[in-house]
């Protein structure tokens, strides 16, 4: 209030009535700010001169009949009637210039639409309409015209731009104490940190209010942090703080994906169409990441890009493209109806330039670590043409094992992170096919001929929650039985006599989960119930079979191991109103620490890229464990006493504060006695009452103090 | 530490107030009887019969002979405690929210929520020494700069010299009883940033504490306003009281009434949480309550506390030997 009382008196000072002035109209001179900088610094500069001319909705359509006055309302009459089918024309947005001297139309005219989108419509639409049989549309986007006549006629070799060394985007991994980083969003800010379980906090390494419009999202070796813009996405990293390495336009970006050796980003974009009937509009482009160029980009209708399965499944389903295991990222794949298109990365076209049949193909998974794909076609014909799960080697195209199953009602493939197996969840339909059970085809992918082995729960109807693979491991765990208390089971690939076996390793009863989710290196395991289930946790080592903890993080809504299996993240977002915030536990089930941020959206742990050791190091190491940790409990040690000895530090000087209040307080109470006094009528004051009565309690507490602890010592 | 369970009111509690010698508890209540406990084992002495709306708050003499109440049936009363009969009535035009004796009894403050066009306001009163004598007129009408906000709570400052006042516009002010002048009000940048639902000021007066729907506690300096201390929780706090014995603050709160019903117990936290004053770290809570915690009150010898929720449960804990050995 205020503020604009100074204003308005200032005004008035200076005779200017606000109300005549508009503050658009007011021109500042060019290239000078006065000083005051403009927000939107990320600003895609080069973009935005696009959007600047205001002239993307206009058409010039060439090629029309030239005709005299006369007939020329006649033209402009058929002119509209075939635009407005194809866009909504501005009104007076049809101009149709006419030679001053003859009165005669120059056989060109500007069409101006209400949106950008209408304007690329018609001109796709039209272009090459035959009006007869001379007049062929030539029709072109205004803009062009200004792009292409400032092409220059001859070639210049593009400037060689000096070579600037980039910072090492690795630098978080040389950290002196071998800690992650994890990245959280909550509110507008998006921060990341180390994750300092020694000191028990994190450690703020950068924070920034609206760093992305949506979400983030690190590159699976975690080299870049990539984030969304109205715009288009964005990466960062670097070595100390976050620069943006790299921006890749794509306006309205919905989601991005990342190959897996990082080397190409594939963002998505689709557009609600106007029409209700037609199927959204998706414009998919894939980027290097390192040079920012595009590499193709592919438009279609959703249709195009969704399965067509038996259930219709409506928009596309992310990714669209799967990206071939390995860190060569040679291979992406696109499922759409009846075909497989697998595309490779050196030309960025279909391999044999051409997809591959097959009729009714609903689901594709890549092997992480070869070039092979594995499919389900589910049964056709009311059951006369079976169900098979096949996998196919790319870029051979050979199908190297399939397998036909018989009234399947559904499956679900699941690969083991190094590629060796892959399960194949088959449900199927019990003879009456009113109700379904489920059980397992096991792939042995590295072995000869890859033999397949059929494995059934020990109780057959059980419903499958959960599966997960062990990490580089041969066990997986399921969960299986009914809600609320289903059981868990763990198996492995290898029996002790027969490597070739499946074996069960053991079953646990009712357990309060509905989540698996194993340590990335293996051997351990939480069992967590979550949403229905509270956020019940039960920290479990498979190699023992023992339950190492239970703990609760009540509400947890995500939990995310980090990426060497050190530490654990429960979070609850904000689906939830309530404790909204992270926890980090180690390994077994200890709470490290927990922190509370309201609205709290994402976590997400820095990945780290495979280690260098080879197998028979990490072997090594781990079987002289001993030796090798001493420095690190030691070093544990010394900042245990350092926080203990801070802490000390810390209470001391506050107590000190205290008492210098408490002091302070007591002497102007024993001035105010008098006053006091006078109040209460002259009643004696409650000074000497209240120090006795204070003393009496204290005297109290402490004999009860003392006395106990003299008898417990003797 | 199992406490006792006093199930005599019928709404949610609102106050709770134990007199100067720490044997009686008066507690206040949505439904319209204040009702007055043995402090030790819970048994109910008697009520107030005679207000017409929800009772807000109260404040006992310090020679336990008068109860004064503040209700939403807009006005506030005079009791005589050992009898339960009104001496005075106070009458307002609107709600009564907060009452508090002066040092002497001689005076009492009185906030009025705003109603109908009128402002929310603070009312200083002569209590007279017999009743016969009490007038109804006020010694002095403060009115908070934002007249649509609540001023949940006023209490006197040191030597009855000021008025310290705290409500929905998060700002604490305090104010001169001699002129009604505004003296200090609480800085934007370290104050509450939500609603202040609760204050509770230091025996001596030296101190005061203020719970916020910010989910925050903060110890004040109430002489210059200066803020020591701050707690943070995980809900809206409702009702702060401070430990007369031990370095103790104790917050109780809870998720929003209203919420209660469609969320697990759990999610609720409706626990007293015990804070280390100094250090402003968490010692530990008690459980208990089903609704959220709306007033909390230690006894002045600090061996027991007392509880009041949404749940309409007062409970009384007597502390067990081993909390006051409590180490952190």
């Amino acid at each position: 209030m205020a503020a604009v009382v100074d204003i308005d008196a200032l005004s008035a000072q200076l005779g200017v009535n606000w109300s005549e002035v508009n503050l658009d109209s007011i021109q500042l001179p060019p290239g000078n700010n006065f000083g005051i900088e403009s927000d939107d610094e990320a600003v895609y500069h080069d973009d935005q001169s696009e959007f600047d001319t205001g002239f993307g909705n206009i058409i010039v359509v060439d090629h029309l009949p030239v005709v005299p006055k006369e007939k020329f309302e006649k033209l402009e009459g058929v002119l509209k009637k075939i635009y407005n089918q194809l866009g909504v024309i501005k009104e007076n947005g049809l101009w149709m210039p006419v030679d001053p001297d003859t009165k005669m139309t120059l056989g060109y005219c500007f069409i101006e639409f209400n949106t950008p989108q209408e304007a690329q419509n018609a001109k796709e639409k039209s272009h090459g309409y035959k009006l007869d049989k001379t007049h062929i549309f030539a029709v072109n986007m205004f803009d062009d015209f200004d792009r292409l006549m400032n092409v220059r006629e001859e070639w210049e070799p593009p400037q060689a731009r000096p070579y600037v060394p980039g910072e090492n985007l690795q630098k978080w991994l040389t950290d002196e104490k071998a800690r992650d980083q994890l990245v959280i969003r909550s509110g507008p800010d998006t921060e990341v940190y180390w994750n300092d379980a020694r000191q028990k906090k994190p450690e703020p390494v950068h924070k920034r209010p609206y760093w992305t419009e949506s979400y983030v999202q690190w590159s699976p070796l975690g080299t870049y942090l990539v984030t969304l813009h109205k715009q288009g996405a964005a990466v960062w990293g670097g070595a100390d703080t976050f620069t943006r390495l790299m921006r890749y336009q794509h306006s309205m970006v919905k989601l991005v994906d990342f190959s897996p050796g990082e080397r190409y980003l594939v963002t998505y974009h689709s557009q609600e169409p106007s029409n209700p009937r037609d199927a959204s509009k998706v414009e998919i482009k894939v980027f290097d990441v390192r040079t920012g160029r595009m590499m193709r980009d592919f438009k279609g209708s959703a249709d195009e890009f969704s399965i067509g399965g038996p259930g219709g499944v409506a928009g596309a389903s992310w990714p669209v493209f799967r990206w071939a295991g390995g860190k060569d990222d040679k291979y992406f794949a696109k499922l759409s109806k009846n075909t497989i298109s697998v595309y490779e990365t050196e030309t960025f076209s279909l391999i044999d330039k051409k997809s591959m049949k097959v009729d009714n193909v609903v689901d594709i998974c890549w092997s992480p670590t070869d070039s092979i794909l594995s499919l389900f076609v589910p049964e056709q014909g009311g059951g006369n043409q079976p169900a098979k799960v096949a996998l196919v080697q790319i870029p051979s195209k050979v199908e190297l094992r399939q397998k036909n199953l018989f009234s399947v009602s559904d499956c679900k493939m699941y690969w083991q992170s190094s590629g060796e197996y892959l399960a194949v969840k088959v449900d199927r339909y019990t003879k009456t096919k009113k109700s379904t059970y489920s059980g397992f085809e096991l792939f042995r992918i590295k072995e000869r001929d890859i033999p397949i082995e059929v494995l059934e729960l020990d109780n057959k109807n059980d419903k499958i929650i959960a599966f997960a693979w062990e990490p580089k491991g041969h066990r997986f765990a399921v969960i299986h039985g009914d809600q609320p208390r289903p059981d868990v089971s763990f198996y492995s690939m290898k029996t002790a006599q027969n490597t070739g076996r499946v074996s069960k390793l053991a079953t646990l009863k009712a357990k309060q989960a509905n989540a698996l989710f194993w340590s990335p290196t293996g051997k351990y395991i939480i069992l967590a119930g979550l949403k229905g289930f509270n956020g019940q946790l039960e920290f479990f080592n498979v190699d023992e079979l023992e339950t190492m903890a239970t703990a609760e993080h009540f509400m947890a809504t995500d939990i995310e191991w980090d990426p060497t299996g050190r530490y654990v993240a429960t979070a609850v977002t904000s689906v939830h109103e309530m404790e909204n915030g992270f926890t980090i536990w180690s390994f077994n089930g200890n709470l490290v620490y927990r922190i509370l941020k309201d609205h709290f959206f994402q976590l997400a742990w820095r990945p780290r890229p495979p280690s260098f050791l080879t197998a028979e190091k990490e072997e090594e190491i781990a079987k002289n464990l001993k030796k090798y940790s001493k420095k690190y409990e030691a070093e544990d040690q010394d900042v245990s006493l350092l926080l203990s000895e801070q802490d000390r530090e810390k209470r001391r000087a506050l107590k000190e504060e205290w008492e210098k209040w408490v002091m302070q307080w007591k002497s102007l109470h024993e001035e105010e006695k008098l006053e006091r006094q006078d109040l209460r009528d002259g009643e004696v004051s409650d000074v000497e009452e209240d120090e006795y009565e204070a003393k009496e309690v204290e005297f109290e507490d402490l004999i009860d103090v003392t006395e106990e602890i003299v008898q417990e010592s003797m | 530490m199992t406490p006792i369970l006093m199930k005599g009111h019928e709404r949610p509690l609102t106050f709770l107030r134990y007199n100067r010698d720490g044997d009686l508890l008066f507690s206040c209540a949505k439904d319209h009887t204040p009702t007055l406990w043995l402090a030790h084992n819970g048994e109910r002495l008697g009520t107030y019969r005679g207000h017409n709306g929800a009772v807000s708050c109260c404040d006992v003499s310090r020679d336990s002979s008068r109860l004064i109440t503040g209700s939403a049936d807009q006005t506030a009363k005079l009791w005589d405690v050992k009898s339960g009969k009104q001496l005075f009535t106070f009458n307002f035009g609107s709600s009564a929210r907060s009452v508090d004796f002066s040092v002497g009894d001689h005076l009492a403050v009185i906030t009025t929520d705003h109603f109908m066009g009128v402002s929310s306001a603070i009312h200083v009163k002569r209590i007279a020494e017999d009743p016969q004598d009490q007038v109804g007129d006020s010694v002095l009408v403060l009115q908070s700069p934002d007249g649509k906000k609540k001023i949940n709570r006023a209490v006197w400052g040191p030597l009855n010299q000021t008025i310290v006042s705290g409500g929905e516009d998060t700002v604490i002010r305090i104010w001169d009883t001699e002129t009604g002048k505004l003296l200090k009000q609480s800085d934007v940048e370290v104050g509450h940033k939500e609603a202040i639902t609760s204050l509770c000021k230091a025996a001596d007066d030296s101190h005061f504490l203020t719970g916020s729907h910010d989910k925050t506690a903060k110890l004040w300096d109430m002489r210059s306003l200066t803020l020591i201390k701050s707690y943070t929780t995980v809900v809206p706090v409702n009702a702060v009281a401070m430990s007369p014995l031990l370095n103790h603050v104790v917050l109780g709160g809870g998720q929003d009434a209203s919420a209660v019903t469609t969320t697990d117990h759990r999610a609720g936290k409706f626990e007293a949480k015990f804070y280390d004053t100094i250090l402003e770290e968490e010692i530990g809570g008690v459980k208990g309550h089903f609704g959220p915690i709306n007033a909390l009150a230690f006894n002045p010898d600090g061996k027991s506390f007392s509880s009041g929720g949404e749940d309409g449960y007062v409970r009384l804990h007597h502390f067990d030997s081993n909390y006051f050995n409590i180490k952190i």
